[in-house]
């Protein structure tokens, strides 16, 4: 992927770490905003990465400078292609966001989701006359189950997760973990996944970064 | 023409009925007889200049003095404009825009009517084009005033709605669609509610000057509608052309919703 780069100069970085064996998805190289980094990470195809740390630590302000919504440095990297190579709109819909509180601006669930796959609303406890739902009738659970559904819609390669099951009982935090789980391995996807909970970690396993004061480090376990 | 000239005493005696007002709100203690007599006087001494400006001009038609007037009329919109917002633009932009949309819609609008449509000789004949870009101006920017506000205010609310509708994938066009869509209506609403209206609920007040001045009904009838409609496209296309320029200006190259670039008016 790095064709202008001479293997002598610039050997490919060495894995120090438990990274998977699978092909590198996203590469983040000093990532900065004013509130964070620099940083560095990387994804590879069908990883959970997930970040924990203090709130306040900055763990949003790092999803939203991956997906491009904050004003931010460094170079970000998809699958080898550079971000800017994407318009603002293509990489959002590739880099997928699901924030805490994801934001409902029509009447209906409907009109917020794309037509067809039935079967994550199915696998997530809805009918499908969910779509003719009003969106002010949704208790927080349900609005965080439907924005999943509507951000897998886009088909991403990377989900970046902003505490997706804070507001579920834990059927359905396991069904929505099994979920993403399952999407991953058939897209050959990847997630970063921010987590308070500590049970829920050990769960999804992976690597796990913590954020503190802007800054990310590797946990070990 | 036959109009009845009206002497000092005429106006005094119509000015005895505001401060007969003004006299009766501060015996009842409301505080407006100070406003109502400030603005009585602004507007003799505003009036009366600009009274002597126009009779200079009319003797001493001369483009350039013409262009001059309407240059002055624009800077002035433009900051009225400026002054209207709750939330404007950083730098540049909050006169930028607004003046820059009235230039093109109110100038293309009245010389589109002086050269095209009434066709005086020559066509910048002060008589017609003062007047006329004074009423084009005056509502295009009552409405790019309205539009820009409504815009950026809801933006303002809204950044949530903006925000997870661009994380989604939308572009910044969809993303901004619905906003823009109200910040339309609400620059256009007067002057639909005006065309709607005139006539039946009020007599506007170009025509009915025209007829006291002598002109026949029917001639004055045929000049308001020219002006609504002149009037229409003008507040229309500029309010449109703010409101895209201002929406524009509200994300960057990334499509990142940038409200660091509005402040508190």
């Amino acid at each position: 992927m790095n064709e202008f780069r001479t293997p002598e100069r610039h050997p490919a970085p060495v894995l120090m770490d438990d990274s998977p064996d699978t092909p590198l998805l996203l590469e983040i190289q000093q990532l900065r905003t004013p509130q964070i980094g620099p940083l560095d990470l990387s994804l590879h195809a069908g990883e959970v990465v997930q970040v924990a740390g203090p709130s306040g630590a900055g763990k949003s302000l790092l999803l939203r400078a991956i997906t491009d919504l904050d004003r931010n440095e460094g170079q970000i990297r998809l699958e080898g292609h550079p971000r800017h190579t994407f318009s603002g709109a293509g990489w959002r819909r590739r880099v997928g966001y699901l924030p805490a509180d994801p934001a409902w601006w029509a009447d209906t669930v409907g009109e917020h989701l794309q037509s067809g796959d039935e079967h994550w609303l199915e696998a997530l406890g809805f009918t499908p006359d969910v779509r003719t739902w009003t969106v002010d009738r949704l208790s927080s659970g349900e609005r965080q189950r439907l924005a999943l559904v509507r951000v897998l819609q886009n088909r991403p390669r990377v989900l970046l997760l902003d505490e997706p099951t804070a507001n579920l009982d834990p059927d359905n935090t396991r069904t929505m973990e099994r979920l993403i789980r399952d999407y991953l391995r058939e897209s050959d996807a990847a997630a970063l996944w921010v987590s308070h909970d500590a049970d829920q970690r050990s769960r999804l396993g992976g690597r796990l970064f913590t954020m503190e004061n802007g800054r990310l480090t590797e946990s070990n376990g | 023409m036959n109009v009845i000239a009206l002497s000092p005493m005429d106006l005094s005696l119509a000015a005895l009925l505001v401060i007969a007002l003004a006299a009766l709100t501060s015996r009842v203690g409301m505080g407006l007889s100070r406003s109502l007599l400030v603005s009585a006087t602004r507007t003799v001494v505003q009036l009366l200049l600009i009274g002597l400006v126009l009779k200079t001009l009319f003797e001493h038609a001369a483009l350039h003095w013409v262009a001059g007037m309407a240059a002055v009329m624009l800077l002035v919109a433009g900051r009225e404009v400026v002054a209207r917002q709750g939330r404007r633009f950083t730098g540049w932009w909050a006169y930028g825009i607004g003046t820059l949309a009235m230039f093109v819609s109110a100038f293309t609008a009245t010389v589109f009517a002086l050269t095209v449509i009434i066709g005086p000789a020559p066509w910048w004949e002060p008589q017609y084009a003062i007047p006329l870009l004074g009423m084009l101006l005056g509502n295009t920017m009552t409405g790019i005033a309205l539009g820009l506000d409504r815009l950026t205010q809801s933006a303002w609310q809204q950044r949530r709605v903006i925000e997870g509708r661009l994380i989604l994938g939308q572009t910044w066009t969809e993303a901004i669609q619905d906003i823009r869509r109200e910040a339309a209506r609400s620059g256009l609403m007067p002057i639909i509610n005006a065309m709607a209206a005139a006539g039946i609920v009020s007599l506007p007040g170009m025509m009915t000057g025209q007829i006291m001045a002598g002109t026949p009904p029917m001639e004055a009838v045929k000049y308001q509608i020219l002006v609504m409609f002149l009037i229409t496209a003008g507040t229309g296309f500029g309010t449109l052309g703010a409101i895209w320029l201002g929406s524009r200006r509200l994300f960057d190259e990334r499509e990142r919703l940038r409200l660091d670039r509005l402040k508190l008016g």
